[in-house]
């Protein structure tokens, strides 16, 4: 197999947010055109000369991102979909940075944008896929939640993990959502509370779930030289991987594909799983932020119930994971949600993540995950980011 | 161990009754091939011809060999459940009334892991399970996690009670008592737990023999319907149609004449008039108030069972107006399933070979036993099936004419 070329020369910038709400009657577009907005705002680049359009969207159809361009007067010379959820922010960055790299484009504008009308969840679940529609669906119709149940049933007989320690990631994050104004979640979460939570499919509890809403992440990827013509605040990329429906021959989701290629990914970067100061995990259920402990080399498989109890995963601790909050906490909108481990991991490099920013974070891991066709999430993703030298 | 069904109490009249939501049944053209082989009692999956990796979920490609030759074949359905959960939420508006709702997570022996709605007497995980396909009230199939070793009152399950017909505690209209076959049916159904059982009598002047020997089962109320007569018909449904659960349309007329043995139409026409108009004249006045309460608890109203013949599928020339008659009745058949499906009502067309009564004394054996035809119907109702072809002569017609029906048509021309 031939090494990945590196990322050498690649920035990315100007980490935009626009503001979650839990249900929308507005479409994905102005979802869309609002992350646009601040974009080019922010970045103080004319909306003329991004020539790079990257979307990923679930509430988009019929319209995919060539339709985008229309609507938003947009003439890029370089597109791609990626209509891939939690994944798609690596995976959108990665398109981007080699685009930029080869000249392709010069200014990449990456957004994850979803809506989330009243009914819009349920009607999803049904025709997310064939596979879904076909076998999951019509078996008690719990979406991703009954899918997740048995994957957590499993690793907790596997492995001894217990509630309390899914416990421990929930409740972190949520003291770290307490820090970000664009959190959905306000309140603080307590362990007591996490485990007397409602049952929603064993042995998923309430706090485990995330909470569909509507809102919109982006960024922009461009060259290192034009973000310092711009005057722009950036992160480098120093290494990315991915991997699809890795581990097949697993007979029920034990690992992630990261496992795969995250030697690579360390190599890559030059540096080891200890350098890195702050993770970003795609945090769908705590079972799955536990996996990418182990399967990204911060511990062993089956140790990560012993991890979580010997680190303080707070944007004040030892081992920060999930600085915005995360999904569990700051909710999840849609494709956005690939994309908010992408955002906050760049407020962390360019020294604007406020109140919750990780003491002299320069190195930082941020992880995708999406796409449960049928019994497993498909896509795994990784990227390291870190301030330029 | 399953917790025997116990009688429900009379419903409370001022209660709300429960309105059908179907579970989900949006599929694919592929995936539909599990509901063709369940429909039949089957659990099949995709096999490919060329490696024979066993496919699920149903797909276009082999996962293993990129071919796109799969074939469905049976399986034993034997696995380990590696994993369980019981929702207490659920997005669809059936399951919701129904939470909590258990589900497994099984590896077949022969390689797929499955989704599967799980029997309440499969234990917890990792333990072996029985994996079988069973068409759910959307009459779609779904596929259902059973204990190796089931107990007596596993029927029970309140699962499995929502995906089949079972006619205990149930109450059943059989449309005519007089023949062998009617007689059996209502003792098959009384036997089955059947609650009450109306019997149609058309002539009730007339003495047939056997009559007395089923009126004095305490389940039995014989009542007078004459299919050929819509007002008889249209009174009856108005007296017993808003409680009947289960309808057997098993009245029939059988001549053996084809075209050039008589003359004239009025045996034909007689024929269609029972077999054809009867069907029709009866699902119009009992179909809407069956649909009406194919949600209302354990004891819902649930199914429709039309006794056709295996004639249906091809023409029995020595038996050709009959043969006719029971086509017209399976179209129509068809369509009638189409509409109770939207109820969740199962429509089951049961295709009996020559059957061992007076119309068929001219038929070498092997014959269907009146009494082996009713209990391949009442299996079919608990066991969720909609097709049912009893008989080793149906079999084997079915068989030929999935092989090849003009070789069939052909052959049965030639006296075969």
């Amino acid at each position: 197999m031939t090494t990945r070329r590196s990322y050498e020369g690649v920035a990315v910038a100007v980490p935009v947010t626009v503001p979650y709400v839990r249900y929308s009657t507005r479409s994905a577009h102005w979802f869309l055109g609002q992350a646009l907005q601040a974009l080019v705002r922010e970045a103080g680049v004319p909306k003329e000369q991004i020539d790079g359009l990257c979307v990923s969207s679930f509430t988009l159809a019929p319209d995919t991102a060539v339709g985008v361009t229309q609507h938003m007067g947009l003439s890029p010379r370089w597109l791609d979909h990626v209509p891939t959820g939690g994944a798609s922010g690596v995976m959108c960055l990665r398109r981007a940075a080699r685009a930029v790299q080869a000249g392709d484009a010069e200014v990449v504008a990456c957004v994850g944008a979803d809506t989330n009308h009243v009914d819009s969840f349920r009607q999803s679940l049904g025709s997310f896929s064939n596979f879904a529609r076909d076998a999951t669906y019509p078996y008690g119709s719990g979406g991703p939640n009954s899918i997740f149940a048995f994957i957590t049933a499993n690793y907790m007989r596997t492995f001894g993990a217990r509630r309390e320690d899914f416990g421990r990631i929930a409740v972190a994050q949520r003291s770290n959502a307490l820090k970000n104004p664009n959190a959905m979640f306000k309140k603080p979460l307590t362990l007591e509370e996490y485990m007397r939570a409602r049952p929603i499919a064993d042995p998923i509890h309430l706090f485990d779930c995330v909470m569909p809403c509507a809102g919109a992440e982006a960024f922009l990827v461009m060259s290192e030289a034009r973000a310092r013509d711009l005057g722009l605040a950036y992160a480098v990329v120093r290494g990315a991987i991915e991997r699809h429906n890795a581990y097949a021959e697993d007979p029920i989701m034990v690992r992630g594909g990261w496992r795969v290629d995250r030697d690579d990914l360390y190599a890559q970067a030059g540096v080891r799983p200890d350098d890195i100061d702050f993770v970003q995990t795609y945090d769908d259920y705590p079972v799955i932020v536990m996996m990418q402990f182990e399967d990204l080399g911060f511990c062993g498989k089956g140790e990560g119930p012993a991890f979580v109890q010997a680190r303080d995963l707070t944007v004040a601790g030892d081992f920060p994971n999930n600085t915005s909050g995360g999904q569990l906490s700051a909710g999840q909108a849609g494709a956005a949600a690939g994309f908010l481990g992408m955002t906050d991991a760049l407020r962390q490099l360019t020294g604007s993540a406020g109140p919750r920013a990780v003491a002299d974070a320069r190195l930082g891991l941020v992880a995708g995950f999406g796409m449960v066709t049928y019994d497993r999430c498909l896509c795994t993703g990784a990227v390291i980011l870190g301030r330029p030298s | 161990m399953t917790m025997p069904l116990m009688r429900p109490k009379r419903k409370n009249p001022i209660l709300r009754t429960r309105q059908m939501n179907l579970p989900p049944w949006g599929r694919g053209r592929v995936a539909l091939g599990l509901t063709a082989a369940a429909a039949e009692g089957r659990f099949e999956l995709q096999t490919c011809r060329e490696c024979g990796a066993v496919q699920y979920p149903p797909r276009d490609a082999c996962h293993k060999c990129l071919s796109v030759r799969l074939a469905w074949r049976e399986q034993t359905g034997r696995g380990q459940l590696l994993s369980a959960t019981t929702l207490h939420h659920s997005n669809d508006l059936f399951f919701r009334e129904r939470l909590p709702w258990r589900l497994g997570f099984v590896h077949l022996d022969s390689g797929p892991t499955l989704m599967v709605h799980l029997h309440g007497e499969v234990g917890e995980a990792p333990t072996r399970v029985r994996v079988g396909a069973r068409l759910d009230r959307a009459g779609r199939a779904v596929l259902i996690g059973m204990p190796e070793q089931g107990s007596a009152h596993m029927a029970d399950d309140r699962m499995l009670r929502e995906m089949t017909s079972d006619p205990k505690f149930r109450k059943v209209l059989v449309t005519d008592g007089k023949t062998p076959v009617g007689q059996e049916l209502v003792r098959a159904m009384v036997k089955a737990g059947a609650e009450i059982v109306w019997v149609g009598h058309a002539e009730p002047w007339k003495n047939y023999g056997g009559l007395e020997d089923i009126t004095a089962l305490p389940q039995v109320t014989l009542v007078p319907l004459d299919l050929t007569n819509g007002r008889s018909v249209t009174e009856l449904a108005g007296e017993i149609g808003g409680k009947v659960d289960i309808v057997v349309n098993n009245a029939e007329v059988h001549r053996t004449f084809g075209i050039a043995g008589r003359r004239g139409t009025d045996v034909a026409k007689l024929e269609m008039d029972i077999n054809y108009f009867g069907l029709l004249r009866l699902a119009q006045e009992f179909g809407p108030a069956l649909r009406g309460r194919s949600a209302d608890g354990v004891t819902s109203a649930t199914a429709w069972v039309n006794l056709l013949s295996i004639y249906a599928l091809s023409n029995f020339p020595p038996h050709g107006t009959f043969s006719a008659s029971k086509a017209a009745a399976y179209s129509l058949a068809q369509c009638l399933r189409a509409e109770m499906r939207p109820a969740g009502i199962r429509v089951v067309n049961v295709f009996p070979g020559p059957i061992d009564d007076e119309w068929n004394q001219h038929m070498p054996p092997p014959k269907l036993a009146p009494a082996g035809l009713a209990s391949a119907i009442v299996k079919a109702l608990r066991e969720g099936v909609e097709d049912v072809y009893p008989g080793d002569v149906a079999q084997e017609w079915l068989e030929r004419w999935r092989d090849n029906p003009k070789v069939l048509e052909r052959e049965v021309a030639s006296g075969g």
